[in-house]
């Protein structure tokens, strides 16, 4: 999977609540939570983000509570990839079983221009690449085992393969 | 999720097992597993609330099954929106309320019978030493305090542990915290917890188990251990522990009926790393906004000013959290330009309170006594800030925006500073105003 887009750059510790905040989780529409997409700490970025741009975060990112509102209000932008220098753990899980593709950097990503910037992620080859300047950065692949649930679509589909092969 | 693989551990199979390692075997039945390896894991109990069990369902569904694997091991609390907050909130809690009738989920607790999720299911005896419990919630982790390995997940691990009741791992590398010392007063579980993350910060113990031991733990009461293990996620920890002990066995003993076996680390473990804390002399901690690793000892807060005060949640609304905060604001007043919310975890909570006299004198000191809530801990409802506002609670989230507004601000303590707080209309030692 290769996606192109522009790029948005956050700090370390994005958070569940600030990545979509707790009063609009009486719903789990994906578009409706879009709407609110970073509004606590990015007032403007709902109106910002288009479809297939690329969020880039520092340490940690996703951290605090476990709803997976956060991935799905990501998904719902239509954020084609997240890339962080780390995630936080039920960010990670969650991201991985609704198929929203993330990958992690421990290179710095300091360079890259957050609104103007547009990069190439190539999630197979495990590289980023800043297209006005042809930088890249090195990402980490995932275990065989991760990727398999995400070349399924997610862990529903993954798990409907195990428990019936034949299905 | 790349960093902890086996190697940077050298041949770890030379070296004993932690208890979550040895958990974690068990369940996935294996021999030994170390850390980085991934595992399957039958699981003991699974979890969700009216938040994250809606979107479960949902995914529930696309399993296109009759059953949930055991309706003995799913565990449904409507906690975070209710009483329902509004109409919205109101479906999702019949979501769920529809799904346990149609599944026939045993263990589902309704408005009047049930509490915030982490503080009922160890009272009501659902959670034991050894297991494995995931919940769609972070606080999940909070079970550690019985010697169980529980963590949180999200609403589709939760969807497919409800169809197959088995969960896949990460093995996390464990480290270890060890504090020695007597508890200096008015110090408790929180103000450990708080202290520890503060050390390590938010991302300190990311992907990894967190053992508390030494001889403090060992004196501290099962309230304040769950209190401890419940914020293990605020420093990034996939769990944290406190190996069983006879504090334990007393809790469990006129709760759990079934047999379990406790599980314990080898004196041989290997750890990632090892932290030694003298407590004797800490202070109570503070977190400033807008993080719970941003803190200080309330000697450096002396003096902000407050507008609310919020005692309860999944981290500080137990029997001795209200015994505490009872203690200090006996024959007091709330502070005229305070409001002070005083919310009982569970329902048994809320009776124990009422039958000792503690709701008596919140009520006498003008606070506002709730019904079990998550409520505004996330800024829910029952206390939403405006703009400009600063409340204290005993909750585990200071993140800009958590209770209301952008601009309102939270900092976070145990239940003997925010009582004395709500007193004084502003942050200081419960010593200022006994």
């Amino acid at each position: 999977m290769i996606f192109e887009g522009k790029a948005w750059v956050f700090g370390d510790n994005v958070d569940t609540d600030a990545i979509v905040a707790a009063r609009y989780l009486s719903t789990s529409d994906p578009a409706e939570l879009a709407k609110h997409l970073m509004e606590d700490i990015k007032p403007d970025f709902p109106g910002l983000v288009s479809p297939g741009d690329i969020l880039v975060g520092g340490e940690n990112f996703g951290c605090g509570s476990s709803r997976e509102h956060a991935p799905l209000a990501i998904k719902g932008a239509g954020v084609s990839c997240v890339i962080a220098k780390s995630f936080a753990r039920i960010f990670y899980r969650n991201a991985i079983n609704i198929g929203l593709p993330i990958m992690e950097c421990h290179e710095d990503l300091a360079g890259i221009e957050s609104g103007s910037d547009r990069l190439r992620v190539d999630l197979e080859q495990g590289t980023i690449t800043q297209l006005q300047t042809g930088h890249v950065y090195k990402a980490e692949p995932f275990p065989p085992f991760m990727q398999e649930i995400i070349n399924r679509g997610g862990l529903v589909e993954y798990v409907k393969a195990r428990v019936n092969p034949a299905g | 999720m790349s960093t902890g693989n086996e190697s940077e551990f050298g041949s770890t199979t030379e070296f004993g097992s932690t208890m979550v390692e040895k958990i974690l075997a068990a369940k996935a039945g294996k021999e030994k597993v170390v850390p980085g390896n991934l595992v399957n894991t039958k699981i003991d109990l699974a979890l969700g609330n009216d938040i994250t069990a809606p979107v479960a369902i949902k995914e529930f569904g696309r399993f296109e099954v009759d059953e949930v694997f055991n309706p003995e091991k799913i565990v449904l609390v409507p906690d975070h929106f209710t009483p329902n907050k509004d109409i919205a909130s109101a479906e999702q809690a019949l979501l769920i309320r529809n799904f346990a009738e149609k599944y026939k989920i045993k263990h589902y607790y309704e408005i009047g019978r049930m509490g915030i999720e982490h503080a009922l299911l160890p009272e009501q005896g659902l959670i034991r030493p050894g297991e494995v419990i995931i919940g769609a919630d972070s606080h999940t982790c909070t079970y550690g305090a019985l010697g169980a390995f529980a963590t949180g997940v999200g609403s589709t691990d939760l969807a497919a542990a409800m169809v197959i009741g088995e969960a896949w791992f990460k093995v996390p590398a464990t480290m270890r915290f060890e504090y020695r010392g007597s508890l200096p007063e008015w110090v408790g579980g929180k103000d450990l917890i708080l202290f520890t993350i503060g050390q390590i910060g938010v991302s300190g113990a990311r992907y990894r188990a967190m053992e508390f031991a030494g001889t403090s733990i060992s004196q501290l009461s099962m309230d304040g251990r769950l209190t401890m293990a419940n914020m293990a996620i605020e420093a990034g920890g996939k769990c944290g522990y406190i190996q069983p002990d006879q504090v334990t066995f007393d809790y469990l003993k006129d709760r759990v009926t079934v047999p379990y076996e406790a599980v314990y680390s080898d004196h041989d473990a290997l750890y990632e790393q090892v932290f030694e804390y003298d407590i004797s002399r800490l202070e109570p901690q503070i977190a400033f906004p807008p993080s719970p690793d941003n803190v200080y000892p309330v000697s450096e807060a002396k003096g902000i000013e407050l507008q609310q005060v919020v005692i309860g949640s999944c981290t500080n609304g137990r029997i001795e959290d209200l015994r505490i905060a009872a203690a200090v604001i006996k024959k007091k007043k709330v502070h005229p330009g305070v409001r002070l919310l005083v919310i009982p975890a569970t329902q048994q909570i809320y009776r124990q309170a009422l039958e000792e006299g503690l709701l008596s004198i919140f009520v006498d000191a003008e606070a506002a006594v709730s019904t079990p809530t998550c409520g505004p801990c996330l800024g829910g409802h029952m206390g939403i800030l405006a703009r400009g506002e600063k409340a204290l609670a005993t909750t585990n989230r200071n993140f800009v925006g958590r209770m209301g507004h952008p601009e309102s601000e939270v900092y976070l303590s145990g239940p003997a500073v925010a009582a004395a707080s709500a007193v004084a209309g502003k942050i200081v030692h419960p010593e200022e105003v006994i």
